[in-house]
């Protein structure tokens, strides 16, 4: 019965790799050579010529392995193989790729002086050295462990984007939108910020990618932030004022168009390394109801910490420079207070709009009752410093030590191979929590499924990098409107019966979850049970 | 009240979760496959190492017993209706209040002298997908007898393990009984394309014995003996009811049922690709071993168990929730069914022959590259549309049902053609390009008025008037 559990060990080949293919894995192979190289030969001098011959390496290697792989392929779906080869089913190379990436995480956040950051007497050397020439020309500084890892992750997404894009070559929909995500992560995340950061070097450091935005960028309130970017000009309040407007407007308005797609397999960092390099692991996501219930614990758990946390630095700030800004801690206490209390209430009053709500609207109230009696905490019982008790700078080392570092880059980025690339965006992702009650409750996206066409193969569930499980949707003709789906439209890629779709409508907003099943079953037609 | 269902297939498995719904009869459903309900369909995934076999199936273990649905795995080998009982191999009986039989299909076999020998075998069950992975090993040539569905998946699942496959086709094109004739080429053409060794009108003579009760060589109606170390039968299929044979059950090539698929044993009822109605609707087979069909008579038969309860059989009995759970004939709606040609997605809707009656007009188009086309067929007489066939392209099941049923006038179709279309966002359009097709054969200059945003669909399947044709 189990014989097909591990086919990892069938003798039967499915790749042949071609000779393109084999060379373009042996230039990505001498670019980690010439990276490691450098790494190790701690002396070894900055040299610009081999630091682009690497990079270079990486990006056409890549470029030709997927050239060689599929385009003497017919256009179409390219899962052959998948779970029986040991790198996509978590076999000996998945779990080495595993390890590997996971230190790596684990050096950059907590020891990057063994990646050869330098300290303010000691330059850098090895692999941070290495960097210092492109860092130079594109900020004017030295670089920093955060340079070399914004360059590779951009390589990443821009070799393996390609990649993706020759593989998914027949849909119009992965293409746009993987060439979406390789410009924000290009542009975005790395050149413009590294171009702004050189045209304000004077001044002090602030974020200057425009898509970064509150919760995922968990520091944007902290009080060296928020007086950086006050410090930093015109353009330092532009930032201010756009991330809050990111937060409050621009996203809620898009998500209501389109879904949290926009911004989750569109334009995030996160979700373009997850939709490009994570690719070949969207299969190992856990399908199971009880990862489902997990999920939906610890994403909202993440959300509230979050929150509690930024209310609390924001209200620290603000009382160490009461009378000096325009905005006094009390009347921030209470401003929030009262935008909690009014979204609560809305969403008690409205919960009859929404279809899937009422049993959850006692957790939703229940979880705003909760920040409120916080922020009455707060400023009941806290000091310029403490708030309930706790330091709100313990707070927040809390918060970036397991949630920013351990959570989102150690364990979603390291366990790629053998958690699927979404486990921080599924579990941990804040901002994902946050877009994702929008789709739910208040947005015109949705999958439709196509009447009585499904086949309950399980292809669209499989490939689902989220974990949902799409067939129990389609198979009963339900349209899929889940708080964690990202709109890859992977699932509708690889349906073999084109059941799946993703659109926008507004006109059902309040019935968009129903069953619409098409299965006559009687001349007057039967309701459902 | 128990409930004993046959088989745990779509439909088994489709009437246990509505008799559950409807219900608080005990229900156990027997089968000799598997433990577990799968897609049958998706067994091609599992050798192509797309799914795992745990993939395929669509509840959760825990499922089963969280809706008291009894499972038992084991094999019925007659079928005593008199005392309501079933007599399972090693002895054990099972006795039923009713019985539902939803046994399936077995793959055909005409006689071909070597059909019976190892490395020889159809693709239908589990048992099937584990013969073909036992000789997958170090298999240097596959041969593919007949060209219906499930021979292009075979010849699909060998060529993804870069398994040479001769493909034999008694048709002069692939499934060119069904299909019409562009169609079918276009198909012919993709299996080519892929390098798959297509032998059009090519039959299957014999397959040799290597000696040691093993298929080496099948040897061709023309003549050609071709080395192989496998051969695939995929002739169709019939109904899998040879156990059924002296129980008193009215058979044909299927069990025999009336509308209400209820057969002509008191309290047997039958289900899916095993069963033949004795009245099938107006254009429609007695047989239609479909996955789709099975699904909707599993639903149906689930509403006939259950109304059937009470001893004078009224026309209802009450359900779980006190409310009167009526007979339901079973009407299987507008003909609707899909297949994947490799690359090619293929989805069909209303009534569409390879050998068109006369008064059927086709608008045919197909796109310059050749793996994307669309037909659609109307009256002649009446202009009332009658069938879509698509190929590389995807259309909305409810949208086409609702035109179909409504007998809707082609030009009318034509011009809100967009609010069929199901294929992803980005994806160009080829509405402009049919209607300039209809308007040449037509003399006519109809446009298009439709986007195809889900707003207008919603708003037309909800019943908003459909404009008068223009």
């Amino acid at each position: 019965m189990n014989a097909y559990n591990d086919t990892s060990l069938s003798i039967a080949q499915p790749h042949d790799l071609r000779l393109s293919a084999k060379v373009g894995l042996g230039m990505v192979g001498i670019g980690l050579l010439l990276i490691t190289a450098a790494w190790f030969g701690a002396k070894l001098p900055a040299a610009p010529g081999l630091l682009a011959a690497s990079l270079i390496l990486l990006t056409a290697g890549t470029v030709i392995y997927a050239r060689g792989l599929y385009l003497h392929l017919p256009e179409g779906i390219k899962n052959n193989g998948v779970w029986l080869r040991a790198i996509s089913n978590k076999g000996a190379i998945a779990w080495l790729i595993g390890i590997v990436l996971t230190g790596f995480y684990v050096l950059l956040y907590w020891f990057p002086q063994y990646l050869g950051l330098g300290t303010k007497d000691v330059p850098s050397s090895g692999l941070v050295a290495f960097f210092d020439p492109l860092s130079k020309l594109l900020n004017g500084n030295p670089a920093s462990q955060w340079f070399v890892y914004g360059t590779l992750y951009t390589v990443a997404i821009l070799a393996m984007g390609y990649k993706f894009i020759l593989k998914y070559r027949h849909s119009r929909y992965q293409v746009v939108r993987t060439i979406s995500v390789m410009f924000f992560q290009t542009g975005f995340a790395f050149l413009i910020p590294e171009l702004l950061e050189r045209l304000n070097s004077g001044k002090p450091y602030f974020d200057k990618d425009l898509k970064n935005m509150w919760p995922l960028n968990y520091d944007f309130f902290f009080d060296w932030h928020l007086g950086n970017l006050l410090k930093g000009g015109g353009f330092g309040l532009f930032m201010l004022i756009f991330g809050v407007a990111m937060i409050f407007l621009i996203s809620p308005i898009l998500t209501y168009f389109y879904g949290k797609r926009w911004y989750c397999s569109w334009v995030c960092g996160c979700g373009g390394l997850a939709e490009t390099a994570g690719d070949p692991f969207r299969q190992l996501s856990d399908k199971s109801l009880n990862a489902w219930k997990i999920e939906r614990w610890l994403i909202h758990s993440v959300l509230v910490f979050v929150t509690l946390m930024t209310v609390a630095v924001i209200y620290s700030y603000l009382a160490q420079n009461d009378g000096k800004l325009w905005l006094s801690k009390d009347a921030f206490t209470w401003g929030t207070a009262a935008f909690f209390l009014v979204t609560g209430g809305l969403v008690f009053a409205f919960r009859k709009r929404f279809e899937g709500l009422k049993d959850q609207t006692a957790w939703l109230v229940g979880g705003v009752a909760v920040l409120i009696g916080g922020i009455l905490l707060i400023n009941t019982f806290s000091d310029a410093k403490h708030i309930l008790f706790i330091n709100s700078y313990d707070l927040r080392k809390v918060y970036g030590f397991l949630i920013g570092a351990a959570f989102s880059g150690v364990v979603g980025v390291g366990f790629y191979p053998l958690m699927g690339s979404r486990v921080w965006c599924r579990f941990g992702c804040p901002m994902a929590a946050i877009l994702g009650l929008q789709q739910k409750f208040f947005s015109r996206f949705r999958i439709t499924t196509n009447g009585g066409q499904c086949i309950s193969c399980g292809n669209c569930s499989t490939y689902c990098e989220m974990g949902i499980d799409v067939r129990a949707y389609a198979q009963r003709g339900q349209n899929v409107v889940r708080a964690s789906c990202v709109g890859c439209g992977i699932c509708a890629a690889v349906c073999p019966r084109g059941v799946l779709k993703l659109e926008n409508g507004a006109l059902d907003l309040s019935s968009r979850t129903d069953e619409t099943r098409t299965i006559r079953i009687g001349k007057e037609g039967v309701s459902l049970v | 009240m128990h409930v004993v269902i046959l088989g745990n297939g779509i439909s088994g498995i489709t009437a246990a979760r509505f008799i559950r719904k409807l219900s608080d009869h005990q229900i156990t459903v027997v089968s000799s496959e598997t433990d577990h309900f799968f897609s049958r369909t998706a067994l091609m995934y599992i050798y192509m190492g797309h799914l795992r076999f745990k993939d395929t199936q669509p509840y959760e273990p825990g499922f089963w017993e969280k809706n008291r649905i009894a499972l038992k795995r084991a094999h019925v080998e007659r079928l005593d209706a008199g005392v309501k009982t079933l007599h399972l191999s090693g002895g054990e009986t099972l006795t039923y209040d009713k019985l539902l039989l939803t046994t399936g299909s077995k793959s055909n076999k005409f006689g071909w002298p070597g059909q019976d020998l190892k490395g020889v075998s159809g693709l239908y069950h589990y048992q099937d997908l584990e013969n073909m992975e036992a000789y997958s090993a170090g298999l240097k040539r596959a041969v593919i007898v007949g060209g219906g569905l499930i021979g292009i998946e075979m010849a699909e699942m060998f060529h993804s393990r870069h398994i040479p496959v001769t493909f034999l086709v008694r048709e002069k094109n692939y499934w060119d009984a069904i299909l019409p004739l562009e169609e079918s080429q276009m198909v012919s053409r993709h299996i080519r394309e892929n390098g798959i060794d297509l032998r059009l009108s090519s039959e299957l003579k014999e397959i040799v014995d290597d000696g040691n009760g093993r298929a080496c060589a099948i040897i061709t109606g023309a003549g050609e003996r071709i080395e192989c170390g496998y051969v695939g039968l995929t002739a169709g299929v019939s109904p899998n009811i040879a156990f059924l044979k002296d129980s008193g059950l009215e058979t044909n090539r299927g069990i025999l049922v009336d509308e209400y698929l209820q057969t002509n044993l008191p309290d047997v009822f039958a289900a899916g690709d095993c069963v033949e109605l004795r009245q099938p609707q107006p254009g429609r087979r007695a047989i239609e071993a479909v996955w789709y069909t099975g699904r909707m008579m599993g639903e149906t038969v689930a509403y006939n168990i259950v109304a059937d309860t009470a001893a004078n059989r009224p026309s209802s009995t009450p359900d779980v929730s006190g409310q009167a759970v009526p007979r339901q004939p079973y009407d299987p709606g507008i003909w609707f069914n899909s297949a994947k040609f490799l690359d090619i997605e293929y989805q069909v809707y209303g009534d569409i022959q390879a050998k068109a009656p006369e008064n059927h007009v086709p608008i045919y188009w197909e796109h310059a590259e050749g793996r994307k086309s669309v037909r659609i067929v109307y009256d002649k007489n009446t202009s009332a549309v009658l069938g879509f066939n698509l190929m590389g392209v995807r259309y909305r099941h409810e949208v086409c049902d609702k035109w179909l049923r409504e007998k809707t006038p082609v030009e009318t179709v034509l011009q809100n053609l967009a609010l069929a279309n199901f294929d992803p966002e980005f994806y160009k359009t080829y509405e402009k390009d049919i209607i300039g097709i209809y308007n040449r054969q037509s003399g006519r200059n109809l446009t298009s008025r439709k986007r195809g945003k889900l707003d207008e669909v919603i708003q037309f399947l909800k019943g908003r008037e459909v404009e008068s044709r223009g």
